[in-house]
């Protein structure tokens, strides 16, 4: 590059960084922000939420699934603690993961055949990526977060979210980086009166056009596997130019939204301790809930535990997981009493965080009304790693796209129909989903509004 | 003269011993497909430390690694950066950058200073970029490159109005561009070998660099790389002679060996402190360092052969350490030598706590998963996973009267055939460490029952953990196997099948040189095979990430 053309650019950053001050008001991606803010502001709907609700270790058999199919269905034992959102919750039982001659990889195979519609060949793969990222690519596109991934384990690692075997979105693990990720000093809140852009934030994203603009150069010459990982960083720098340049532009006012107070604690080293599990969950619930009401995302993807349930009670390392499957059962009971006891803490926990999203009014009615949330285990009967009748849950109605408070049995069929019912409610142009046996293109029509 | 330039100076002397003569006897390979890897958390540290000093604090966290064919190295080249990830790294150059160009440090590592604080400087701008940016991009900027960062320096120190803090967002744009993140391999043709393609010279000074130190090339690596040097044989080998007699070689071994070992793995563990009441954070530290120092001690120190790792009775010791072998230990803090007499039951690396501990489940050992470590670990075998439906009852149930030994309760458990296979090969090893609990202390009972502690690998029979450790120490495989780990991890993906001949040369040179690790390593850094670049339609790069897979 000769000195002429080094002028030019620094002419043009410069004349960027300073004319972007002047004209302050005008968006910088006008492509998303008329979407976003006009939509909103004239009085179009709310925008519809997606997420997941993650636990490991399934739930007992027997001690879960409703008698009634149907409205108006039975709420036994182990999901009765649900009963004050019967109505907004429905209950999928029946749907199976179909493995075809695949391993079936424990703990791994259920919550990727419902997330990905394939059965995965081994522990660390993935056939197709999770839905969450597509339903993201559609429905999260003009927000701050393009989704947000959280456990309540503290461990970056319990995250179902993949966009390949190699690109796992990580999850937050402390409700205080969380925080501060998404109501720290980067937050504008769409209610404040007034509204000053950063001139260091549009510096910094011409530091981050910069990076994008050498993309060509960087591909150039890379077999296809390092090109798109290279384009999947492209791709996450992109995501981080939008978020700045949502901040650079005065947000369009969201009733429901309210900036939280920081957490007064959090828990940031990993713990899978029962209790200090649920007093993360409890905060992050909270600050999701409100992310989601100021619309910082509209995905989001929440695991209570990990696959294996490391939970454990005070003082001892005996995990949930490791009770599964060496707790005698209880002839009396005819179940796992110690194993059932995380079961019954795994349940209030769901229990915590559709009560964060009911929590939250917004327009006629709650935020948990705009969400859909799928809510889901890996196994079903952890003791033999059952991939039968895997416990699936749908919490809200999305907008009004589906119908809730229902008992749904699969008699057998694949999971991939509640996932393809899913992602048509939520506008995905899809007519099958799912390989191999689990390849369908029928709906759980008793659902769809 | 400030740190930049001062960074990597390397020990004077050059081990006699080491002085290349090249490989006339290397056989023809065909090399393999570039890789292009994502820096570790460990390598982002050492490399800011290495440029800016270990003052400068680096807050934030990064994305989890990928293990892969048995290591994070291989996993390093098919990971990429999520939103979540490149958010991290934003905030870390970020960091990063406003320390360097702080009041504290902006004399040190600027090096120059700006004619008012006020305005753009290009001068200085331009130098301190071209330097620290070779450090960070392994090779110096392209006149593009350079270019962009005086223009992101320029238009924000005018936006500001200070040129420290526009300096510091053109620096945050190299901490978080791929060409700094992503070692990116280079391939070109090889004038030496007509048809044949190799890595270019900053490439080999980055293989160079991370294998051997675990960070980027300092400045007299890549002035080799610049001028040519490294592309002849005799240059190459003084280079290597060089690194190899730096006391970085240390760094670049731990970090081998802590990928090999597993011992990213430590992160997750934990143990049920009610049985266990003496695991603690402190232990497990002092756990794995105990490991890597008898390693690095017995294999670059001792200049020792690597199959005596498995045999050998001396180690070292920490107070906290002593408390759970059981032995006496004199300096109140730090370390000492210790070396357990001939007839204690613990010898080599497989009767310490960190092998112990981790490949065991929080209540009690398990010679299953002991067993698999041991052949996937330190053979290299795959064990499949077991079936989903198995009945683990008999095996759990610790206090059953009629089992009282896992040796007891297994052999009932693994009665099925389909069980059998896989039992057969992993337990009795992992039975002969049974001496030893989940946290690693010896117990030569289990429920009142003496622990019969001998069984068989692959053929050779052992009594007990001390002749297991020498059962490992003459199985041809424990050799082939690190032979095979390192050169993956130095190349950063599995050996390809047009490179079995050269696989093959390196596990009988490594015999020759009495299993010593330095010989070894110099062997493959100065080869021509390791720089060798297959063209794409040989290299078959479906296939190579496939068997990685």
């Amino acid at each position: 590059m000769n000195s002429n053309a080094r002028m030019n650019r620094r002419t043009i950053l410069r004349g960027m960084l300073g004319g972007a001050a002047v004209s302050m008001g005008m968006p910088l991606l006008d492509c998303f922000l008329n979407t976003n803010g006009t939509a909103l502001a004239s009085g179009a709907p709310l925008p519809v939420r997606f997420g997941t609700w993650f636990w490991g270790c399934g739930l007992n058999p027997g001690r879960w699934i409703p008698q009634k199919i149907g409205t108006d269905y039975d709420m036994p034992a182990e999901i009765k603690v649900l009963a004050p959102y019967k109505d907004r919750l429905s209950v999928f039982s029946g749907f199976k993961a179909i493995v075809d001659g695949k391993p079936a990889v424990v703990h791994y195979t259920g919550s990727m055949s419902i997330l990905t519609g394939s059965a995965p060949k081994d522990m660390q793969s993935v056939e197709a990526p999770t839905m969450d990222t597509f339903i993201s690519d559609a429905i999260g596109s003009t927000t701050r977060f393009r989704s947000l991934e959280l456990a309540a384990t503290g461990n970056p690692r319990d995250s179902n979210s993949r966009r390949s075997s190699s690109v796992i979105n990580p999850a937050e693990g402390s409700p205080l980086a969380f925080y501060t990720r998404l109501f720290g000093p980067d937050f504008k809140d769409p209610n404040a009166a007034d509204f000053v852009p950063d001139p260091a934030v549009m510096v910094r994203q011409s530091v981050l056009s910069a990076v994008t603009e050498q993309r060509q150069t960087i591909l150039a010459g890379l077999g296809s596997a390092d090109k798109a990982r290279m384009d999947q960083y492209f791709t996450s720098v992109r995501q981080l130019e939008q978020q700045l340049a949502l901040q650079l532009q005065k947000p369009a006012p969201l009733e429901a939204c309210t900036k939280p107070g920081q957490p007064s604690w959090s828990e940031t080293k990993e713990n899978t301790q029962i209790d200090v599990v649920t007093a993360n969950h409890k905060l992050m619930a909270g600050l999701l809930a409100q992310a989601l009401a100021c619309d910082q995302t509209r995905v989001f993807n929440m695991a209570f535990g990990d696959a294996t349930s490391s939970l454990r009670k005070a003082g001892s390392t005996v995990t949930h997981h490791q009770l599964t499957h060496e707790e005698p059962i209880d002839e009396k009971l005819g179940y796992q009493p110690e194993a059932t006891f995380f079961v019954d803490r795994i349940m209030e926990g769901l229990l915590t965080m559709v009560t964060a999203l009911d929590s939250v009014k917004e327009g006629d009615g709650t935020l948990l009304d705009h969400t859909l949330m799928l809510a889901h285990s890996e196994c079903s009967y952890a003791k033999i790693h059952s991939l039968e009748t895997l416990p699936m849950f749908i919490a809200g109605r999305a907008g009004g796209k589906i119908k809730s408070g229902l008992h749904i049995d699969g008699n057998g069929d694949s999971v991939t129909r509640v996932g393809l019912t899913i992602q048509q409610a939520l506008g995905l142009p899809l007519n099958k989903w799912g390989t191999g046996s689990m390849e369908t293109s029928k709906t759980v029509g008793e659902i769809m509004a | 003269m400030n740190r930049v330039l001062k960074f990597g100076v390397a020990a004077a002397f050059v081990l006699g011993t080491l002085v290349s003569c090249g490989n006339n006897d290397e056989p023809q390979s065909s090399g393999g497909p570039i890789v292009v890897r994502r820096l570790t958390q460990e390598q982002y540290q050492t490399i800011i430390a290495d440029i800016f000093g270990a003052d400068i604090k680096i807050g934030g966290r990064f994305e989890p690694d990928l293990r892969k064919s048995g290591l994070l190295a291989i996993g390093a080249g098919e990971v990429s950066v999520t939103p979540a990830g490149f958010e991290q790294y934003d905030s870390m150059a970020r960091g990063a950058a406003g320390q360097i160009v702080d009041e504290q440090h902006r004399d040190m590592l600027i090096g120059c200073k700006p004619a008012s604080v006020k305005a753009p400087d290009e001068t200085c701008a331009k130098s301190f970029y071209s330097k620290v940016g070779r450090l960070l991009y392994r090779r110096p900027l392209t006149a593009d490159e350079l270019n962009a960062q005086l223009a992101i320096a320029d238009a924000a120190t005018v936006k500001l109005g200070n040129f420290y803090t526009g300096l510091a967002m053109g620096l945050t744009g190299m901490l978080e561009a791929p060409q700094f993140l992503f070692r990116r391999e280079v391939a070109e043709a090889d004038p030496d070998n007509a048809g044949q393609q190799r890595l270019n010279a900053f490439s080999k000074a980055t293989r160079l660099s991370f294998f051997l130190w675990n960070t980027t090339p300092d400045d007299e690596l890549l002035t080799a790389a610049e001028n040519g040097d490294l592309n002849s044989s005799r240059g190459l080998a003084r280079q290597a002679d060089r690194l190899m007699a730096s006391p970085r070689l240390t760094a670049g071994a731990r970090a081998f060996f802590n990928d090999m070992m597993g011992f990213d793995a430590f992160a997750d563990l934990s143990k049920d402190t009610t049985i266990y009441p003496k695991f603690t954070n402190a232990v497990i530290a002092d756990a794995q360092e105990q490991t890597l120092r008898t390693i690095t001690d017995h294999l670059l120190v001792a200049k020792g052969d690597y199959r005596d790792l498995f045999t050998t009775r001396k180690t070292f010791m920490t107070p906290l350490l002593g408390t759970i072998y059981r032995v006496p230990v004199e300096t109140h803090e730090g370390w000492e030598a210790h070396e357990f007499p001939a007839d204690d039951p613990r010898a080599g690396l497989l009767t310490q706590i960190s092998f112990l501990s981790l490949h065991s489940t929080p209540g009690r050992s398990s010679p299953t998963i002991r067993g698999k470590a041991l052949r996937e670990v330190l053979l290299c075998e795959k064990v499949p996973d077991p079936p989903g439906n198995v009945n683990f009852n008999l095996v759990q149930d610790t206090k059953n009267p009629q089992y009282r030994t896992a040796r007891a309760r297994l052999s009932a458990h693994a009665i099925q055939a389909t069980c059998k296979g896989c039992h057969r090969l992993i337990d009795p090893m992992g039975l002969g460490l049974e001496q030893f609990d989940s946290l690693g202390e010896y117990r030569p009972t289990e429920n009142e029952t003496p622990i019969d502690a001998s069984g068989e690998l692959d053929g050779v029979k052992f009594t007990d953990a001390a002749s297991l450790g020498r059962a490992l120490h003459d199985n041809p495989a424990t050799a082939s196997c690190l032979v095979n780990r390192l050169y993956a991890y130095a190349a950063g993906r599995a050996a390809g099948k047009g490179e079995a001949d050269w696989m093959k040369y390196l596990d009988t040179s490594f015999a020759a040189d009495g299993y010593r690790l330095p010989a070894l390593m110099h062997r493959i850094v100065t080869s021509e095979a390791f720089y060798r670049i297959a063209a794409p339609e040989t290299a078959a790069v479906s296939s190579t990430k496939e068997s990685a897979q």
